[in-house]
């Protein structure tokens, strides 16, 4: 299929249209942050902000979710499970590392014997359509994870700003199918994707920030007991912001209220999180529960899954309200000297 | 698609306080739907997750032996918010269960072997469960000598005293029961579990120890299993953790890469001695 163009002042008219028959999600200024919403007109997306505050992870995990209904009488209980999806969805204008997420998350809850229904359902009825960054910022470090800003790994269709208009590249059978869907969207002149190729350079010399993260996996095997997290937890305030702003965190804890069993954003970073009935703690401090996060990201996810649990979003470095970074973080592991190692075997 | 997340229904049918302390009671629970209690298959060591409608979930080891076929049974101590929900329901009331969940024992390697049961407090659940599959007229022959040892604090918090009586009748299992110290009307063993094991020496010959209890239990144990004889690949340990969906997805229940509620909770001594640190 060819790739296309579109005015940018035409962008509204295609998500009207759009709209009659999906769902769409899109990076909206709402609530004074930046996030992934449920669009309630066209001219309300904000496609010209940098990457949004609050991933778009929500649109499949939603910060609380409702698992079930129960009505309990004297001898009975009544369940209803909710419908998941109502019809198909669209997600607009998710950044490259973000739409990588998605592939990490799907890895995680759509595998293994027990598949997270919710999750699968929505990500089944849903296209994802990504916008490239031209900009990246000073905190993004997508590169070093094997993403990039013009990145198509999770996209169905890539769009890229060239001034004027947007170019628009079909990925997936899927982003083909919604592209048909426009018959009037221009083709894309040679000028159009050359300028696009121009930028995605531009931008990718723009990701300044490099980790090493090759070999880190192999090296973290033998540093559980390394006083390198004594000594990162310092500052370290338990606060979970990281991992709440973290696209691929998804750990939740599930709880009854007002007769629904939900779930709900949780995280490693909270001293309950692991808190046994009897007092017992597996993690009782700031040490372990960083170690925690930096192990699962970097060593126990490319264990069980082949790869990082990291897309280099550069969301916990911004919002840290210590100015703990990931980078140094996996920088300093990575700087170690590999004879450091203490085999645990 | 399945949706893990939906319990069965089910109504506590028959409620057995276990301690004197009344804080642990059995429930015994049946599905409502006979169809799901059929594909209820579970393995002695395996957990379910257990909703008290209003109050939450939490999983509870599974108490009953999987060749008990019309009921199962969870022994739950008052605890937190759901287990203190639990323990003021009544019978009759209708609960919900999701599971099971874990790899439970493996039975095929036990099976023609000797088997030593250790435990200690009221986590002597699913090795009451395994103690009875074991009895269980149809499976004896299956396995060669059972030994148990079983220590609680003092003789109120020993749990299942019904089975431990019927269990004493028998000539085909080696009960020792034990508590911390001595007190007034106690006629057995007194002392802590690893010290009864010590002296009840259980030959490690084609045997297999199952161990299951407090973390400073293991600590102790451990090396009287090993000066037994007992090599790490033949000691099965069964964990607890904090755990919310039982399925490896909430991501709290890990020791390294391993998820305690689907990788385990049963694990050999051996692959306990490679994972981190950390329960």
């Amino acid at each position: 299929m060819k790739w296309k163009v579109i005015e940018k002042s035409k962008l509204p008219n295609l998500i009207g249209e759009l709209a009659r028959e999906y769902e769409i999600f899109a990076p909206v200024d709402r609530k004074s942050i930046g996030s992934f919403e449920r669009l309630a007109s066209g001219s309300e997306v904000s496609l010209d902000s940098r990457n949004t505050k609050k991933p778009p992870k929500d649109v499949f995990i939603p910060q609380t979710e409702t698992l079930f209904t129960y009505k309990t009488g004297k001898q009975e209980v009544e369940l209803a499970a909710p419908q998941v999806v109502i019809g198909q969805r669209v997600v607009l204008a998710v950044r490259p590392c973000d739409a990588k997420s998605f592939v990490l998350l799907d890895k995680f809850l759509s595998s293994g014997e027990y598949k997270d229904a919710y999750y699968k359902e929505k990500r089944k009825n849903t296209t994802i359509v990504g916008l490239a960054c031209n900009h990246p910022l000073s905190t993004c470090f997508c590169t070093s994870l094997g993403g990039s800003p013009h990145g198509k790994e999770g996209l169905d269709v890539l769009l890229q700003d060239i001034n004027d208009k947007y170019l628009i590249e079909p990925i997936t059978e899927r982003g083909e199918k919604l592209i048909e869907k426009f018959p009037w969207l221009k083709e894309a002149e040679r000028a159009d994707i050359d300028k696009a190729k121009k930028l995605s350079d531009d931008a990718e010399a723009a990701v300044k920030s490099k980790v090493s993260i090759d070999g880190v996996d192999n090296k973290l095997d033998g540093m559980f007991d390394d006083p390198i997290w004594e000594q990162i937890c310092q500052k370290c305030l338990n606060c979970g912001i990281c991992t709440f702003f973290c696209p691929t965190c998804c750990c939740f804890d599930v709880l009854d209220e007002d007769g629904k069993r939900i779930r709900i954003w949780d995280s490693c970073q909270f001293s309950c999180f692991t808190l046994h009935g009897s007092g017992h703690n597996p993690r009782p401090s700031g040490k372990e529960r960083m170690r925690q996060r930096i192990m699962h990201k970097f060593n126990y996810f490319v264990k069980t899954h082949g790869e990082s649990f990291c897309v280099g979003c550069g969301r916990c470095i911004q919002e840290c309200p210590v100015n703990l970074d990931i980078r140094e973080v996996v920088g300093a592991i990575s700087a170690l000297p590999t004879d450091k190692r203490s085999d645990n075997d | 698609m399945t949706n893990p997340y939906i319990p069965n229904l089910t109504v506590i049918r028959k409620i057995t306080t276990e301690n004197e302390a009344k804080d642990i009671k059995t429930f015994e629970l049946t599905f409502k739907d006979s169809e799901a209690m059929k594909n209820f298959k579970y393995r002695c060591g395996q957990f379910a997750e257990i909703s008290v409608f209003g109050a939450g979930e939490c999983p509870i080891g599974i108490a009953s032996s999987p060749m008990d076929k019309d009921a199962i049974q969870f022994t739950v101590k008052r605890v937190g918010v759901v287990t203190t929900a639990l323990h003021n329901s009544e019978e009759g009331t209708v609960m919900g269960v999701r599971g099971p969940y874990g790899n439970g024992f493996p039975m095929e390697r036990l099976e023609g072997r000797n088997v030593v049961i250790v435990g200690g407090g009221f986590a002597f659940t699913t090795l009451r469960s395994l103690a009875n599959f074991i009895l269980h007229k149809a499976n004896r022959e299956k396995f060669k000598d059972l030994t148990v040892i079983y220590g609680a604090r003092n003789p109120g918090e020993l749990i299942y005293k019904y089975d431990l009586e019927a269990w004493k009748k028998r000539d085909d299992i080696n009960l020792n029961v034990t508590i911390d110290s001595a007190v007034p009307g106690w006629k057995g063993l007194v002392g802590f579990v690893p010290a009864v094991l010590k002296d009840v020496a259980p030959s490690s010959d084609n045997a297999i120890a199952v161990v299951c209890g407090p973390p400073i239990m293991y600590k102790f144990t451990m090396p009287v299993i090993s000066e037994l004889g007992f090599s790490p690949e033949n000691v099965l340990l069964s964990f607890e953790m904090r755990m919310k969906c039982g399925i490896g997805k909430c991501g709290r229940c890990n020791i390294g890469e391993k998820f305690v509620c689907k990788d385990g909770p049963v694990f050999t001594y051996k692959e306990f001695q490679r994972m981190p640190k950390e329960y």
